[in-house]
């Protein structure tokens, strides 16, 4: 098993790699011209941000209802790599806005939720490395919650008037922006999987490491 | 089903015998709404002349404040008696103390909002009787969804290292859409025509959002209260 992860890195490497020539020859947008170019990074990484939070937040009450130390470490990962992507989503979105809308960033019912639900992943995080002995079960809680957050910012655009287009245009996006844009909305889910499951490997190795010094410690 | 609500009511009762004999958080948190709500004045009264619209926000803020302090508190005199462990022995379904605890928090926080909203209608100029049933229901409302979150975390806190910082940390992302709906509907109930119908809409979204924040908590609470 272990030896699948350094070629699916090399192959996530050279999807990347790959990404910037792919994403050049898409054709450029009418109104906004350059800058749209963003999309093919802004919204993989947000899929992938709610992928993660879903995750995060099934694991987390897997842990909770059943206690299986391996949805723990499962919880942990996903939650990390939902602040990651999340960050990624809310760097280059205010970029893209700056120019496409005039401002950085609009306190609209997409952007608001989205930044509450990366808050929220923040302090799950924060609670579990500074909240002492029992702090996984507060984190997982909060990870619910924070889960619950998703099919919310998810339909946000749909509901309210906001400045953020709505989800209705990724299926219609174009055919010279379709093929692209899935590219490398793959691209962002096959380094989502491979961090995923490179860092509940070392979960578990920690977990072994401890093992270890606790029967050191006995003998 | 009739013993659920039994438990509740006893569990209410005793938090609400503590506080009446002492009254000690009932005090300290509506003294700290006051200076809060002062410390507002303050900042954003210029020339016996205050901000447009600020009453709303200042209210909601007071309230999210204040009852942060009251539910470390709470949970506090809890620990500090070992009383918290008593009750978990007890024979009673953890959902049902969960309630218990709520509706006393609920009402504490209901009777600070008594004294904060007259206060902030007189010092920011806000006309508060323009619809004063609404204004009511927002506030019950809004105050639900923020202690239902709250005493879930606060509870879960009791055992952890620098519960309190933990417990706005927590509290905060989580019940931000509260409060954003809580003010935007008293915004509008506060124009001087009040806007009845933006009121309602941001009302529903609030039972939404308790419904949502109570099934949550009662879920989790039994699985996160097991040592």
């Amino acid at each position: 098993m272990a030896k699948v992860y350094p070629v699916l890195t090399l192959v996530a490497m050279a999807l990347f790699a790959v990404a910037p020539a792919v994403v050049a020859r898409t054709p450029v947008e009418a109104t906004m011209g350059l800058v749209q170019k963003i999309f093919y990074y802004h919204v993989p990484a947000a899929m992938v941000m709610f992928i993660a939070a879903s995750v995060c937040g099934v694991a987390s009450a897997v842990y909770l209802f059943r206690a299986r130390p391996g949805a723990d470490r499962l919880a942990v990962a996903a939650a990390e790599l939902t602040v990651v992507f999340g960050l990624i989503v809310l760097v280059t979105g205010p970029l893209w806005a700056r120019k496409s809308w005039g401002v950085w960033w609009q306190w609209d019912a997409r952007l608001t939720s989205t930044l509450l639900m990366w808050m929220i992943f923040v302090a799950c995080l924060m609670v579990r490395r500074f909240g002492g002995a029992g702090a996984e079960k507060l984190s997982a809680a909060m990870a619910l919650f924070g889960m619950a957050n998703v099919p919310f910012v998810y339909i946000s655009v749909n509901i309210w008037r906001t400045l953020h287009p709505t989800t209705a245009v990724i299926p219609k996006l174009p055919g010279g922006m379709r093929g692209p844009f899935w590219f490398c909305a793959l691209s962002f889910m096959l380094l989502f999987g491979l961090l995923l499951a490179l860092r509940v490997r070392l979960e578990e190795r920690r977990a072994e490491v401890e093992e270890l010094y606790l029967v050191a410690d006995h003998d | 089903m009739m013993a659920f609500f039994r438990v509740a009511a006893l569990v209410m009762r005793k938090d609400l015998t503590v506080e009446v004999r002492s009254r000690e958080i009932l005090y300290t948190t509506i003294f700290f709404a006051v200076s809060c709500v002062l410390v507002f004045a303050f900042a954003l009264v210029k020339e016996g002349r205050p901000l447009e619209d600020a009453a709303a926000g200042i209210m909601w803020i007071s309230v999210a404040f204040s009852g942060t302090l009251a539910l470390g508190r709470t949970f506090e005199r809890e620990r500090h008696a070992e009383t918290l462990r008593a009750l978990m022995l007890a024979p009673a379904s953890r959902p049902a103390l969960y309630v218990g605890k709520l509706l006393g928090i609920v009402l504490l926080l209901l009777v600070v909002e008594a004294v904060l909203v007259p206060l902030v209608g007189l010092l920011f100029h806000a006309p508060i009787a323009n619809s004063p049933f609404r204004l009511m229901a927002l506030l019950v409302l809004g105050t639900i969804g923020f202690s239902a979150v709250g005493t879930l975390f606060a509870a879960m806190l009791v055992r952890a290292r620098s519960r309190d910082v933990m417990l706005p940390i927590l509290l905060y992302p989580i019940t931000i859409p509260v409060i954003i709906a809580g003010v935007r509907g008293t915004a509008a109930l506060l124009e001087p025509v009040p806007a009845v119908e933006l009121a309602d809409m941001w009302m529903a979204l609030l039972a939404f959002f308790d419904i949502v924040f109570v099934t949550l908590a009662l879920w989790t609470f039994e699985p996160l209260m097991t040592e």
